[in-house]
């Protein structure tokens, strides 16, 4: 299977502190990839470094004949003004900026593909509610109903099924499901490591730097898990150069 | 009624050209007060108001009550203000609303400073809380042009402006709109201030921004709606604000924000969308 991301030495981060430090690795068109690791593992800002939003500090992300712009990026809610005065069907044809972009129009055809995203979420009838009305899963759905319609080829998302409920995160994971059997690559980011035991063939765990890739069973052990909360401190403001990439 | 209502405005041209520069800067500061409010950039506007101050001084300084001298002022130093606050906070341990403040108290007092180095004290009165019974032609062709350039400006940016206020890290993926989009706005921000700091003064400018967009939110449930609203209430104070400040003899221009802050309590209390009373009231429960 040829490749749709491949790492080349990645390090990312803020301020000089790197987040993600020299990761290498490919991942398959196709695949279905956990990424798991504890907080401040830079799970979320793999996935903004991935879609460009945070700058490389070393190394790169190949996306393999993508354009960044053509990466579906689901964010974390808590990232999402959800006082703005906005309605479902205004937040969810977002989604179609590709082919809109500044002025194209919404026509009919759109009006349409807004409609069935937002009924294959299961909201029909909330189109007119403002965002700020809706419930985490509600508003979960919702971000959903936008990456249907963004029908991109690579997928990332950041905590897709944080403080949601039971339903609604199975009905999401089969839309997830969906895209991986349409041969979409989707890459998500995840707590639930009984979630990512029983349903992604593959994970990626990540302290800041790769500690395992592989089947659930092989890198899900208690030592590397171990492993992974011992690396995951807080940045040291004191730390010393890195020296790998001069070496 | 007409003698109260209508009378002023047939019999006095002053009276006319306050009433159309009062609507003009209301129309085009409603769109920009919104989008401040619903950014949680309000301290931010006050600060670029304050901003203008110095900058319009400088004009005033070099050249006089010259309108050019003073715009272009008031539009350079409003800018660097507004960007540079951003760069502090973004570049150092300062948060952003310590940096606005500092330079707010900075401006005011450094903008006093050159008025009073020319001017009167009748000039620094106008310069702190204009004078909109005082508009020339000039004046309000200018403010009527920033209005127009302002609502085309905004349809332009309208689209990456929603987006960046609600979901940024979005439009960072889809999108490279979103800075040009945010310093179109900041410019947007600074020339309406320009505006309004000939009708109402450096520190009663930003009201007429500010004031209506805030009545919008208790009225409306989208943006467009809440732009709209603000534009009628904006309006509508500049009109009653004129006409009681004519009976009454009081200055005009805060009379017009006074107004505005009635309106605003009023809604406050009674506004649909989260006013107190509304909410307060006994209603039936809803089916389902």
């Amino acid at each position: 299977m040829p490749a749709q991301l491949v790492f080349h030495d990645l390090t990312l981060g803020y301020d000089r502190h790197p987040a993600v430090h020299h990761l290498d690795g490919a991942v398959a068109r196709g695949a279905l990839l956990a990424v798991v690791g504890p907080n401040g593992a830079g799970k979320s800002t793999l996935f903004k470094g991935i879609v460009g939003i945070v700058p490389t500090l070393a190394g790169s992300v190949d996306l393999c004949g993508l354009d960044q712009r053509e990466v579906a990026y689901l964010p974390q809610v808590p990232d999402i003004e959800r006082s703005f005065p906005i309605h479902v069907y205004d937040f969810v044809a977002m989604g179609l900026w590709r082919k809109t972009g500044l002025f194209g129009g919404i026509g009919q055809k759109e009006r349409k593909q807004i409609h069935a995203a937002i009924a294959t979420v299961g909201l029909t009838g909330f189109e007119r509610r403002p965002i700020g009305n809706l419930s985490g899963g509600q508003m979960q759905r919702v971000l959903f109903a936008r990456l249907l319609l963004q029908d991109a080829q690579l997928i990332v998302l950041d905590e897709p099924f944080n403080a949601i409920d039971a339903k609604t995160a199975a009905d999401l994971f089969d839309l997830i499901r969906h895209w991986h059997a349409e041969g979409r690559t989707v890459l998500a980011a995840l707590h639930d490591l009984d979630l990512v035991r029983a349903r992604f063939p593959e994970v990626l765990l990540l302290a800041r730097e790769p500690i395992g890739r592989g089947t659930a069973a092989e890198v899900l052990t208690q030592e590397n898990l171990a492993r992974a909360r011992r690396m995951c401190e807080a940045f040291d403001d004191q730390a010393a150069e890195c020296r790998v990439a001069a070496e | 009624m007409y003698d109260l209502l209508i009378a002023p405005f047939v019999d006095f041209e002053f009276m006319r050209r306050a009433l159309a520069g009062a609507v003009v800067i209301a129309i085009g500061g409603a769109p920009v007060g919104v989008f401040l409010m619903l950014r949680r950039m309000s301290l931010m506007g006050d600060t670029m108001a304050h901003a203008i101050l110095p900058g319009a001084a400088i004009g005033f300084l070099v050249s006089g009550l010259n309108l050019f001298a003073m715009t272009a002022g008031g539009l350079i130093v409003g800018l660097a203000v507004a960007l540079s606050a951003g760069a502090i906070a973004r570049l150092t341990q300062l948060k952003e609303d310590a940096a606005l403040a500092a330079f707010f108290l900075v401006s005011l007092a450094l903008g006093v400073t050159i008025v009073s180095m020319r001017g009167t004290n009748v000039d620094l009165l106008n310069f702190l809380f204009g004078s909109v019974l005082a508009l020339d032609n000039e004046t309000l062709l200018l403010m009527a042009t920033i209005t127009t350039i302002s609502l085309i400006v905004f349809a332009v940016i309208w689209r990456p402006l929603v987006l960046e206020s609600v979901d940024p890290e979005f439009l960072r993926s889809v999108s490279r709109s979103g800075a040009p989009a945010h310093i179109a706005f900041l410019t947007l921000v600074v020339m309406n201030l320009v505006a309004g700091f000939f009708a109402l003064g450096t520190i009663l400018s930003v009201g007429i921004m500010i004031v209506p967009a805030a009545i919008g939110r208790f009225w409306a449930r989208d943006v467009s709606s809440m732009i709209l609203v603000a534009i009628g209430a904006g309006v509508f104070s500049g009109i009653a604000g004129l006409v009681i400040s004519f009976h009454a003899g009081t200055p005009s221009g805060p009379t017009i924000i006074l107004v505005a802050g009635a309106l605003y309590v009023l809604s406050v209390l009674v506004g649909r969308v989260g006013g107190i009373l509304p909410r307060l009231l006994p209603r039936r429960h809803l089916e389902a």
